[in-house]
Parts: structure tokens; C-alpha cells; sequence
């Protein structure tokens, strides 16, 4: 059974949903376009977020993670996009003549191809496990990640403990201590190691302060007792180089440990198809139209780099479901054999000399910026407004942001905080780019004030 | 999350994400004043938090029939933060039957604040 697409998107949730749609608006016919999604529904990982606080910025309400998703969803079953559930990706390859090859399975149609001009990488990323943070003990039952306890309690209704104690202080471990306690249970501690929250600040308010539940930066979790269930847990505070500190252990009596130590973008699809990575993110590196290193291999959400806000989510993935399109359009006038030659010359040096659309301008790093998405500009293909999205690594208080033009600075913005819990954003007219011919390279830079 | 200084307190608004440093200052005549906010949204949280702070609550109910286990809902309007707890046990032992659509009353007058619970997923009857 083999099939023919223009767009194939991979992952069904806020990405993917909003890159479907935006692409059938710029011009992409409905059946061209497929969602491939693992689960049995669409909506992704909003399905679990019953919380509050999502769609402010693109439905001037505030909505709960269903209701949002809701929205998309009915948006495209509307449009009549096709959507392929319980299916999973097993390989995508891409071909000389710049089509692409997408290997997917379900229980239904088994092994199939699907080919295509464009693939839009939408996966999401997935939750730091806790064999990725060397934390001693046996392997008893009660250690989850957060998106997992998250699963249990608002998908199953099924309470996975009744005294908690939460490492690592991201996002969902601060909505999952929340969740918890309203639920019945006794949420004893948050210990994070870093001197910072890794979550948004109105999460510790309304999470943590509301309900007078501790939280202790660097601490860290340094054993875990219990043989068949967790019986306790030893804390300790840790010093500058992240390393436990003697004589200040405590044992906390719990039966649950939850992990919320970060997230970590799905890129094993990329990988294998040759989509270049940024060490920071853990996503593909793309240019301004978030298209990788393969042309007409597009990425956008969690996938690309963490988000805080699916408000954002969504609208970076309706620019690449508009460039995939565009993209589609260019390979229908017969562009694509040469441009695919093209980019592939272009992509061996990865952002460097000339590409389809013209020379890239690398974005770079400078002070507390740890990386910015895109990290590469071709000005001839950028919108009148390019957003730039960052995060520093550190927390800065009275921070002065600027970016530079070569030795030029041209934006100038005072911040009165900036962590690296938040993700940040700065907006690149392309007149003002204009006015640089032959610019070498664009620098995102934070420094604290010197006030 | 509140720092007293003299008549100002320092807050972060919890309305969305962006989560703005607010800074309410209470004036001689009893009137709060908020600055730092983006949006008008903020303004209120600012007053509410310092008068009567108030939150939206949002669980899950089970689901009789349905294609899922539980349905998700949240009050339709926020409540009084110290009746959260009062509005979550409320909803203990309640089942709903399925077809449940998005927006549908599942419990009215929660915990006596005169709001109601609704639906915030659709859960097909299985």
C-alpha cells in the first residue's frame, strides 16, 4: 500500500496540528497533507495538560491544555486533512531528486511508504529518565517522571502515591505537586540542584507558594531506599560544582519519587535521515524558514527546541507549515532536481558560503545566550519580521540585551529578569538587515547591567 | 511569592505564562495601584491577589462508557483560593455518563461559589 503526499507531518500534537492547517491555507490541497500520529488521538501532550494557562496569546483566552488542542483539532478534521493514528515513523529517507521516502506501520495497513515533497518534523521531545541522572539505590516501584505520574492521575485516575517528593523543578513537576496535593497527597518536597527553578515563575507561585510546599535549590536526591517500594529518599544540598555536600544529608520518608529533570527533543527520525543537530537544543539546526540542513525537511515545537508556551508552539509551526508549502510550490515549477543538487552541496558545509535563496548569516551566542532558534538568516528568504527565539543559561538580574550586527549594535533592550527557565525572544527586521550588505554574522548577546 | 515593601508588594502574575513582575502599591485612601503589567489582565490579578485572591480549578471526573477513563473539567470561573481544596472533593465519586461535549455542566455550584464545573475535553460514548 503505497501513497502519495505533498506534506507529511510527523507528530499530531500543537505542532503538527498547526503546521497542517497554516500549509492548507497557503495553498496545499487537503489530501495532500498527512498527520502521522502514535496515539489514538490527536493533541499530543495537551491531552494530559488539564491545567490552565494555555492560549492567551493566540485566542486572547486563557484555556486548559484540552481545550486548546480542541481548537486545532476541530480546525483540521474541518479542512478534511488526512490523519493517520495509531501509526507510527519508522524511517524517513530522503532521495536524490529531493523527494522524500516516509516509512510508517500500523496494526491496520502493516509496513507502508508514503512518498513525499516536504516532511515536517513535529515529534515533541520526552522526559529525562532517570537512568540519565546516575542516582544510586535499587529499582524500586514508585520512581516516575512527571509526565508519567501525569498520565496516571489525569488520563487513568489512578493516584500513583500518597507522600511525594519531586526532583528537579521543571514545569511539569511543579503542575504535578500541584495536581497531587489537590488530589490528596502530601507533596513533602521539590529539591532542584541548580541554584534556580528550571520551571516558569508563576508555577512555583501558583503550584508551590499557594499550597506551602518547600522548594530547596541545590539539592539533589543522592539515594533512594526501598527494595520493592520506595521507603525514603537521602537530599542533600550540593555545592558550586553540582557535588553533594557531607553533613548535609536528610532522609525523607516517601513512596513516590518524581522526576522532572528536563526534556529532551525526539530527534532519532532526524538523526537518521541526516538532519543536522545543535548540541544545545538537541534539535535540528535551521534556518529562518526552520527548514534543516535537508531542504524540505522542516521542524517546529518541542522537536526543535523546548518551549515553555504552546501559544508559541503553535506559531512557529504555522511558519514552517507555510514554508514546507511554499517549498512544495517552488518543486512544482520545477525548481527541485537543481535546488535539491543545490542544497545538497550547500548542506555538506552546513550554513556556510552560498545556498538556495542566497548567502546565511550564522546567528551567534554571546554572554548568557546558550542558543538561538534559527541559528542561520538568509535575508532574500526572510519575512519583513523574523522571530528569534534564546535562552540564557543563567540568571540575570537588570540584564541589558543587544543584538549586533558585525561590530554594530542595533537593539538595545533592558530586562529586569531573565532566566533560563524562560524562553526569550527578539524580533529582526529585514529593512534593517538590508541596511548591512555583506554582514558577517548576527550576535544575540545578555550581560548583566552595569549599573 | 510576595515581598512587603513598606506599602508595595512585589508579585508575579500568574494570569499566563509570560508571568510579569507586578508591583501593587497600596495608596493612602485604600486603592491598590499596578504597575509592571502587560496587559490589562495583570492589572486585575494585581488587585484581586492583594483583596481577595482568587483561582480557576481544574480536574478530572470519571467517565461512565465513554472512549476515556476520565473526562477533564475546570471551573468555569475562578474561585476563591481557599475553596480549591472544597471544589476538588467535591467532585469525588461523581460519574458521568458518556457522550460528554466540550463546555457541558458537570457539577453546578461547586462548593457553593455559585460556579460551575464544565467540560473541557469531548469523550465519545464507546
Amino acid at each position: 500500500m503505497d501513497r502519495k503526499a505533498e506534506i507529511v507531518i510527523v507528530g499530531g500534537g500543537p505542532a503538527g496540528l498547526a503546521a497542517a492547517a497554516a500549509a492548507y491555507k497557503r495553498g496545499i490541497d487537503a489530501e495532500k497533507i498527512w498527520i502521522i500520529e502514535r496515539d489514538k488521538e490527536l493533541g499530543g501532550i495537551l491531552n494530559q495538560c488539564i491545567h490552565n494557562g494555555f492560549g492567551l496569546h493566540t485566542f486572547k483566552e486563557e484555556l486548559t491544555g484540552p481545550e486548546y488542542a480542541a481548537r486545532y483539532i476541530s480546525q483540521v478534521k474541518e479542512i478534511g486533512i488526512s490523519c493517520l493514528l495509531q501509526t507510527i515513523v519508522v524511517d524517513i529517507q530522503a532521495d536524490a531528486d529531493g523527494k522524500k521516502r516516509v516509512v510508517a506501520m500500523n496494526r491496520k495497513d502493516g509496513l507502508f511508504e508514503i512518498e513525499t515533497e516536504a516532511v515536517i518534523l513535529a515529534m515533541g521531545c520526552r522526559e529525562r529518565p532517570r537512568g540519565a541522572l546516575n542516582i544510586p539505590g535499587y529499582r524500586p516501584a514508585g520512581i516516575y517522571s512527571a509526565g508519567t505520574a501525569q498520565h496516571y492521575v489525569n488520563i487513568e485516575g489512578r493516584m500513583p502515591g500518597k507522600e511525594v517528593v519531586i526532583l528537579g523543578s521543571g514545569d511539569i513537576g511543579l503542575i504535578m505537586a500541584r495536581r497531587m496535593t489537590l488530589e490528596g497527597a502530601k507533596v513533602k518536597l521539590v529539591a532542584e540542584l541548580m541554584p534556580y527553578s528550571g520551571g516558569l515563575k508563576r508555577n512555583i507561585v501558583q503550584c508551590l507558594d499557594d499550597f506551602g510546599i518547600p522548594l530547596k535549590l541545590s539539592h539533589t536526591v543522592i539515594d533512594i531506599d526501598g527494595k520493592e517500594r520506595v521507603k525514603g529518599v537521602t537530599v542533600a544540598q550540593v555545592d558550586e560544582n553540582r557535588k553533594p555536600i557531607p553533613g548535609t544529608e536528610e532522609y525523607i520518608s516517601c513512596d513516590t519519587l518524581l522526576l522532572s529533570c528536563g526534556l529532551i527533543p525526539e530527534n532519532e527520525l532526524s538523526t537518521g535521515m541526516g538532519v543536522t543537530l545543535n548540541p544545545v537544543t538537541s534539535g535540528p539546526v535551521v534556518n529562518e524558514s526552520l527548514e534543516t540542513n535537508i531542504p524540505g525537511v522542516f521542524a517546529c515545537g518541542n522537536v526543535l527546541h523546548v518551549h515553555d508556551l504552546v501559544d508559541y508552539v503553535s506559531e512557529e509551526a504555522e511558519n514552517a507549515g507555510c514554508h514546507a508549502a511554499d517549498y512544495v510550490r517552488r518543486m512544482e515549477k520545477g525548481e527541485g532536481g537543481k535546488a535539491a543538487k543545490e542544497a545538497k552541496e550547500a548542506g555538506k558545509e552546513a550554513g556556510k558560503g552560498k545556498e538556495e535563496g542566497g548567502m546565511a548569516i550564522p546567528v551567534k551566542c554571546a554572554g548568557g545566550v546558550r542558543y538561538t532558534v534559527p541559528s542561520l538568516v538568509r535575508p532574500s528568504c526572510m519575512q519583513e519580521e523574523q522571530i528569534i527565539r534564546f535562552r540564557v543559561g543563567n540568571v540575570y538580574k537588570n540584564a541589558v540585551l543587544t543584538v549586533q550586527f558585525d561590530d554594530t549594535v542595533v537593539m538595545k533592550i533592558n530586562k529586569r529578569v531573565m532566566a533560563p527557565g524562560e524562553m526569550e525572544q527578539i524580533k529582526l527586521k529585514k529593512s534593517k538587515l538590508e541596511e548591512f550588505p555583506g554582514l558577517g554574522e548576527i550576535t544575540v548577546v545578555v550581560e548583566e547591567s552595569r549599573l | 511569592m510576595s515581598e512587603k515593601k513598606e506599602n508595595k508588594t512585589e508579585l508575579t502574575c500568574i494570569r499566563c505564562p509570560i508571568g510579569c513582575l507586578l508591583t501593587v502599591t497600596e495608596r493612602s485612601d485604600g486603592t491598590l495601584d499596578v504597575e509592571g503589567n502587560t496587559c490589562k489582565r495583570g492589572e486585575e490579578y494585581g488587585r484581586k491577589e492583594l483583596s481577595n485572591p482568587t483561582r480557576i480549578v481544574t480536574s478530572t471526573v470519571r467517565v461512565k462508557n465513554g472512549s476515556h477513563f476520565m473526562v477533564s473539567v475546570k471551573t468555569k470561573e475562578d474561585v476563591p483560593k481557599g475553596k480549591m481544596k472544597d471544589c476538588i472533593e467535591a467532585l469525588k465519586g461523581i460519574e458521568v455518563e458518556a457522550p460528554i461535549h466540550i463546555g457541558e455542566v458537570i457539577l453546578s455550584n461547586v462548593a457553593g461559589t455559585g460556579v460551575d464545573i464544565v467540560a473541557t475535553k469531548s469523550v465519545e460514548r464507546r
